[in-house]
């Protein structure tokens, strides 16, 4: 009975075998081995293929027999938006095969791709696994799409395709000097988004100042209502408003000082400031209880079943709470309530900036087509498409007359109008991910605002932050132009 | 048989340890190859930088701290699981008053306990984080309203919004998900032992307490220093990091109170295209789990009970 004992005089038993190679397969356990198998490839050996004629028709020279490859991010946006936009340059090159391939997992599927040299003609950059773009760009694997930008529009040939686009959207695409590397295809609108309905229930307004903020807030409290929820799990939620906030306060240059990761820019009255009236919203107790444990979904359902009265978020909530948002909620957007009458913007500055970032890879085989691709996805027809099917606004400025638009959508557009000149542009968020989410965001905000740190502490670490940013020569800095 | 003994076990090992070279010494090389260089990740080309990606990481404060998460892991997760399953696995075979004639049995129910300690291991790693990241919910999750159904309204913990609770509030989803799969692999060790030794310490007026430790934790012990092994490779490797990823703040927060070192190996590599710098870490990682088998292997050696 028992288990199987070795004969010791003979030696190697069972149990040793298995004990030692227990032992030898510890080793395996870190899991960095995958990282190794796939780089010291060659690259870019492939053949580009040849240049099509340049005609009026398709100014950039597209071969129309070449196939197109075309990688798409599968997120909130969906596919829709695309595939239309596929079936248009295939009406336009009938020749040509396109492969289109929706996917969640860009940086998986890809990032062998690019290591092996050979990327696909065209790819929306986005969502949780997208790729480092300066990091793309400065080790040369990203296309200049200046002749895109140069080339006549689709509708318009008087036209070039930067003219028709919205405020900011070049500028994103260009990280240090003239070459436009991304082309930023939806345009989102940052800011407090709230539901009239449930400030029509409190006989309020959107609150245009901070004293009516927090009058408002301190209403909503007496009928069990909290002013404020963010996702407290993704405390860089917060800057969607807040980063605007500052701006307003202390006008543009110092979100810009900020960006350029400048000694003593966090150190701005103004950051304090907008810090302090951010922490007066927890001190009072008007952030929803148990917001620091919250997902980004679970403060938006908050929000949507009116446990809350604001939430920091961008337009892409409409579409990522409509399951549970009410029929007659009436989500809209605003501007950061103003401080106080010396603020250095008007009241109605916000963020606003592109989202889905397009790239074409400067391996690819066929980059021509990759522009032509978005050349046509930036005609007004397929923006129109875009936004009344996704109900966000395109980079293609216009492009929502004649369609009715959700509450939410309606707000953006006005909110935008509002804003003017002032649509501010904060860009710690794609030049510097670590410092923004995992820093800034979960280091100083995220404690900020569960009351774990004071604005004073926080203002000290976030400099603290950006000056180790800075020193750091593995990261590759960039400034505004 | 002891002729050509050797030439026999080799003739054996050939094929799996070439596989196991190729697709895991070969790997090993590489990436302390790698470590060396300013690889990002994301394009073929790299220069040699020496040791600066190490005295990067030396100056790390996420690293750091991400270290000493994964090292609380290693050192806490075996001793609770392996505790609480030997408890339970014993309460299960041994631990029950005798009936029905029966000398050494369970305790009542003993087999519908043991179907369901199996429950979460039935459960990928992935679903069970989900479903603790819903109980966890300050706002409405389980635990909470549980809390406030009896009564405890003021006591709201953030659980994972909490920077001095997240870590437990992880490694109780880890323990929840392991344990159920030790009591199984103990009970099924428990019952190769023979019952007259139980019987011969019973009659002798030995309590559970005494036969668990002089009878059953003895004869278990090459069991258990497996599933010490297994444990410490489960707490520094996947699933720490799949726990980590998907329910905690940021992932790795509130203010890095989670990250542990896998975590970090896959934000450097795939979040800032620093593959280069990703592998030093990783480089880091083996030789904690090289110390740690060590160790292991060295504190557990006994000498063998044949019975």
């Amino acid at each position: 009975m028992g288990s199987t004992s070795a004969q010791n005089s003979e030696g190697l038993g069972r149990r040793d075998v298995i004990k030692r190679s227990a032992a030898i397969g510890l080793i395996t356990v870190p899991t960095m081995s995958f990282l190794a198998s796939c780089a010291s490839s060659d690259s870019g050996s492939d053949k580009k293929v040849e240049k099509g004629k340049a005609t009026e028709k398709n100014p950039l020279g597209v071969n129309a027999s070449a196939p197109l490859d075309f990688v798409l991010f599968d997120g909130g946006f969906g596919t829709e938006y695309a595939t239309d936009a596929v079936k248009g340059y295939e009406k336009a090159f009938p020749d040509a095969k396109v492969k289109f391939t929706p996917t969640q997992k860009i940086q998986s599927e890809l990032q062998p791709r690019f290591n092996g040299g050979t990327p696909p003609d065209l790819i929306d950059n986005s969502g949780a696994e997208q790729m480092d773009m300066g990091v793309l760009a400065g080790k040369k694997q990203l296309a200049d799409l200046t002749p895109l930008m140069d080339a006549p529009s689709f509708d318009d040939p008087a036209k070039k395709v930067r003219d028709t686009l919205r405020p900011g959207v070049l500028e994103m695409g260009q990280l240090d000097g003239d070459p436009v590397w991304i082309m930023y295809y939806a345009y989102t609108v940052y800011g407090v988004w709230y539901s009239q309905t449930a400030l029509d229930k409190l006989d309020a307004q959107y609150p245009e100042d901070w004293d009516a903020m927090l009058a408002l807030c301190a209403k909503a409290k007496k009928k069990g209502i909290a002013g404020w929820t963010y996702a407290g799990k993704y405390p860089y939620y917060i800057p969607f408003s807040l980063y605007p906030f500052i701006g307003k306060i202390g006008g543009r240059e110092v979100l810009d000082a900020i960006d350029n990761l400048e000694p003593n820019a966090w150190k701005h009255p103004a950051v304090k400031s907008a810090f302090e009236a951010y922490f007066e919203l927890y001190k009072k107790g008007y952030i929803l209880q148990g917001t620091p444990g919250l997902d980004h979904i679970q403060s938006q359902t908050a929000w949507t079943e009116g446990k809350a009265l604001f939430i920091p978020n961008g337009s892409w909530v409409e579409n990522e709470a409509a399951k549970t948002t009410p029929k007659d909620f009436q989500m809209k957007v605003a501007a950061p309530s103003s401080l106080d009458s010396s603020d250095k913007l008007p009241f109605g500055a916000l963020w606003a900036s592109g989202g889905e970032p397009f790239i074409v890879p400067a391996n690819a085989k066929n980059p021509d087509g990759g522009m032509e691709q978005l050349r046509i996805m930036l005609s007004e027809e397929s923006s129109k498409n875009f936004t009344s099917k996704v109900k966000s606004l395109s980079s293609f400025n216009g492009g929502t007359d004649g369609l009715s638009l959700s509450t939410a959508l309606q707000a953006g557009v006005d909110a935008l109008a509002k804003a003017g000149a002032n649509v501010l542009n904060p860009r710690l968020q794609d030049w510097y991910v670590e410092l923004q989410k995992q820093k800034i965001g979960v280091g100083v905000l995220g404690e900020l605002m569960a009351g774990r740190m004071t604005p004073a502490e926080a203002v000290k670490k976030c400099q603290e932050f950006a000056d180790a940013t800075a020193k750091d020569s593995s990261i590759k800095h960039y400034k505004h132009q | 048989m002891q002729h050509g003994k050797y030439r026999f076990i080799v003739g054996f090992l050939v094929f799996p340890l070439a596989l196991y070279a190729l697709f895991v010494v070969w790997p090993f090389i590489q990436s302390i190859y790698y470590s060396f260089t300013d690889w990002t990740g994301l394009s073929p080309d790299f220069t040699m930088v020496g040791f600066d990606n190490y005295t990067r990481m030396l100056d790390d404060d996420t690293f750091w701290s991400s270290l000493q998460h994964s090292l609380t892991f290693a050192l806490l997760l075996p001793v609770v699981v392996l505790g609480l399953a030997l408890f339970f696995a014993f309460m299960l075979n041994v631990g029950g008053r005798g009936r029905k004639g029966a000398a050494i049995s369970g305790v009542r129910g003993s087999s519908f306990y043991k179907i369901v300690y199996f429950f979460p291991q039935v459960l990928s790693i992935a679903i069970v984080a989900l479903l603790f990241q819903f109980a966890y919910n300050p706002n409405s999750g389980a635990i909470n309203s549980a809390l406030s159904a009896v009564g405890l309204d003021s006591v709201k913990p953030e659980w994972l919004g909490d920077p001095k609770l997240a870590l437990w509030c992880v490694m109780a989803v880890l323990v929840w998900s392991t344990t159920g799969f030790f009591v199984v692999l103990f009970s099924a060790g428990m019952a190769s032992i023979p019952k007259d030794f139980y019987e011969a310490a019973l009659l002798d007026g030995a309590s559970r307490f005494t036969t668990f430790f002089r009878i059953t934790l003895p004869l278990l012990w090459d069991t258990v220093q497996s599933g010490w092994v297994y444990m410490g490779i489960l707490a520094l490797g996947a699933e720490s990091f799949a726990v980590v990823q998907i329910m905690t703040v940021g992932p790795g927060g509130p203010a890095d109170s989670t990250n542990v070192l896998t975590l970090l190996v896959y934000q450097k590599a795939f979040r800032d295209g620093q593959a280069a710098y990703a592998t030093t870490i990783g480089v880091a990682l083996l030789l904690v789990t090289l110390a740690f088998a060590a160790v292991v292997m060295r504190l557990g050696r006994r000498e063998r009970l044949e019975f």
